[in-house]
């Protein structure tokens, strides 16, 4: 266990000595009330202490950049490094957001505002959509500026919606948004085949739906093969179709949301375009939409002038307004503009086709030991249940610990919901074969010794800086200190 | 699986327990294993009226965040204070100290469409 640093403070001892002060007047102009009355209490450490500890602390980091992150839904693909050398370019690191504000300097700024005109292109070219924002900092804050162009269109419109519909395989995160903003929700239950009830939808529906969100390939991994016919018919109500793009890993190149009939779409740039993600942020989740829907788009835009110049544009009327400060988080989009140039249309169809073909031979190495509750192909992730483990008494949770021991991220748990003790596994396309088949192997063992041995799994993990953690003390009798 | 007689069950495994214009409400034993360790439970304001079929609390375990729906319409008279420091209590007793909340004003016709225990054990073995 590694000490916190404050607990390797020793009185007096220090890595950096301060010059007396030569402002004498400072403290005088302070009010007294706001004045410290005793010393800050900060560790007193040598700069080799410092050096030591952060240096430890790093060499317990798990990332893709060291082991295999299969993480289903989260899409945990490796982020190629030059996309990390060109976020880091002096002309677009250093440049300042307001620098474009200011009288003629968009001037200065036409590199990275052609870097935002262009990757809006590239992506509206993936989705098939008319136009995007860069804008929104993160997947839900995509889905947000959607629903809320959703119902500015509704408002503009005068129609009363009161309604989305929104499959019960979705991500927590679609109803919320709705309920944000202003809907509520009708949840539409799955088939036994794992995708959106199509006689359930069609019963749903009616002149008050806003929308329809949906999510494809679902958290299932399956694809949704009604999804045209849902378009149609969410579009007879005058209701708009959502994409959720969480999943649009196994898309890019090769199905388009825009020709399914959706009408808005977000992308979550850190997944399916290799940025970083999966430390809290920071994310991108732009938004495309169809032609009648752009006048509602987030201030500012960026526009290509005749002359081939690149400006910011306020001035649109029906604009939902600002959803973050000013154009999002650049050096996400960045990074996300180096991919798309990297790749190139036959490179992006290429990762799409490997990222479920992978996904795909997971699942073909593991049916024969554990359950898989849908049948036929999967998409770029693969949901199992733990539950003829759970006949011996081994849980997912139990599975998901022993991987730690082998070296690998555990797949997400117990997610999606419908799935009794669920494993959802997303190798993505960036891992080799040898990679999957010693995952696969771990994977079998696992399973032998959840019928041969199972009280080894329920002491996993061994190896990890930290033992098997309480989660249910943990959650019960939360002690957060600052 | 334990399934008292005596209450009613909806299909979301919800029990309550009618007296007249009063009813008092919880989840069933196969919930909260099915949810496995409770960690909070959001409960609803006294006096707030309730649909049946509505959502009427919240239970969270490691596992997920799951709602809870009124068996009946009514009005809440009264909740489970004791879950706020121990909702443990539901694993441990569902149907007695694991009480969630309790309701007046139930319409006498409030039974219909729930299962009796009979029916929710057939109903269990269909899962």
């Amino acid at each position: 266990m590694i000490p916190l640093i404050y607990e390797m403070s020793k009185a007096g001892r220090r890595g950096v000595r301060l010059p007396d002060c030569t402002v004498p007047q400072t403290k005088a102009k302070i009010p007294a009330a706001l004045r410290r009355a005793t010393p800050a209490a900060l560790p007193e450490v040598s700069e080799l202490g410092v050096v030591r500890h952060f240096t430890n602390l790093s060499r317990l980091n798990f990332s893709v950049d060291t082991n295999f992150y299969p993480l289903g839904s989260c899409t945990m693909k490796y982020n190629p490094k030059v996309c990390e050398t060109v976020a880091r370019f002096d002309g677009f690191a250093r440049l300042h957001p307001l620098l474009p504000q200011l009288r003629n300097g968009g001037m200065l700024t036409q590199g990275a505002l052609r870097v935002l005109y262009e990757t809006e292109r590239m992506l509206a070219e993936v989705t098939g959509m008319a136009e995007m924002t860069m804008q929104p900092m993160a997947g839900a804050n995509g889905e947000l500026t959607g629903a809320m162009i959703v119902a500015a269109y509704h408002r503009r419109k005068g129609n009363r919606k009161k309604r989305f519909l929104i499959p019960d395989s979705a991500h927590g995160t679609n109803p919320a948004t709705a309920a944000i903003a202003g809907f509520s929700v009708t949840t539409i239950p799955s088939n036994a085949k794992g995708v959106m009830d199509l006689a359930a939808f069609k019963q749903a529906l009616g002149d008050d739906v806003a929308g329809v969100m949906l999510t494809s390939p679902n958290t299932l991994g399956l694809f949704e093969r009604d999804v045209q016919t849902v378009c149609e018919l969410v579009h007879k109500v005058d209701g708009l179709a959502y994409y959720d793009g969480a999943n649009m890993n196994a898309f890019v190149g090769r199905v388009r949301p825009g020709d399914l009939g959706f009408d808005v779409v977000h992308l979550n740039l850190h997944k399916t375009f290799a940025t970083p993600h999966g430390g809290g942020g920071p994310g991108a989740g732009a938004v495309g939409v169809k032609e009648p829907l752009r006048q509602f788009l987030p201030i500012s835009r960026v526009i290509k002038r005749d002359d081939g110049t690149y400006a910011l544009h306020y001035d649109e009327p029906h604009s939902i307004g600002y959803i973050a400060p000013f154009y999002g988080n650049f050096g996400v989009i960045l990074r996300a503009y180096t991919y798309l140039r990297l790749l190139g249309a036959e490179g992006l169809r290429e990762a799409s086709a490997t990222a479920v073909l992978n996904a795909n031979y997971i699942k073909a190495c593991l049916k024969d030991v554990f359950d898989f509750p849908y049948e036929g192909h999967c998409m770029h992730e693969c949901v199992c249940s733990a539950s003829r483990q759970e006949a011996h008494g081994v849980r997912a949770l139990d599975i998901a610990k022993a991987l730690l021991d082998r070296g690998f991220h555990a797949p997400t748990i117990y997610f999606p919901l419908i799935v009794h003790e669920a494993l959802m596994i997303e190798p993505t396309e960036t891992e080799a074969k040898e990679t999957m088949d010693e995952f696969i192997a771990a994977l079998r063992e696992i399973a032998r010794l959840a019928e041969e041995q199972p009280a080894t799994l329920h002491a996993a993990p061994v190896t990890t800086p930290v033992g098997r953690l309480d989660e249910v003390e943990a959650a019960r009798a939360m002690v957060l200190r600052v | 699986m334990n399934v008292p007689d005596g209450l009613l069950f909806t299909k979301e495994h919800e029990w309550v327990r009618l007296a007249g214009a009063t009813a008092v409400m919880g989840i069933s034993d196969h919930a909260q294993t099915a949810l496995g360790d409770i960690t909070y439970v959001d409960l609803p304001g006294v006096g707030k009226t309730v649909a049946q079929g509505g959502g009427v609390a919240v239970v969270e375990s490691v596992k997920a965040a799951s709602d809870v729906y009124a068996p009946v319409s009514g009005t809440v008279r009264a909740v489970n204070a004791a879950l706020g420091d121990h909702p443990e209590i539901i694993n441990q007793d569902p149907y007695g100290k694991g009480w969630l909340c309790e309701l007046e004003n139930v319409a006498p016709d409030a039974a219909g469409g729930l299962m009796t225990a009979a029916q929710y054990r057939s109903y269990l073995e269909t899962l």
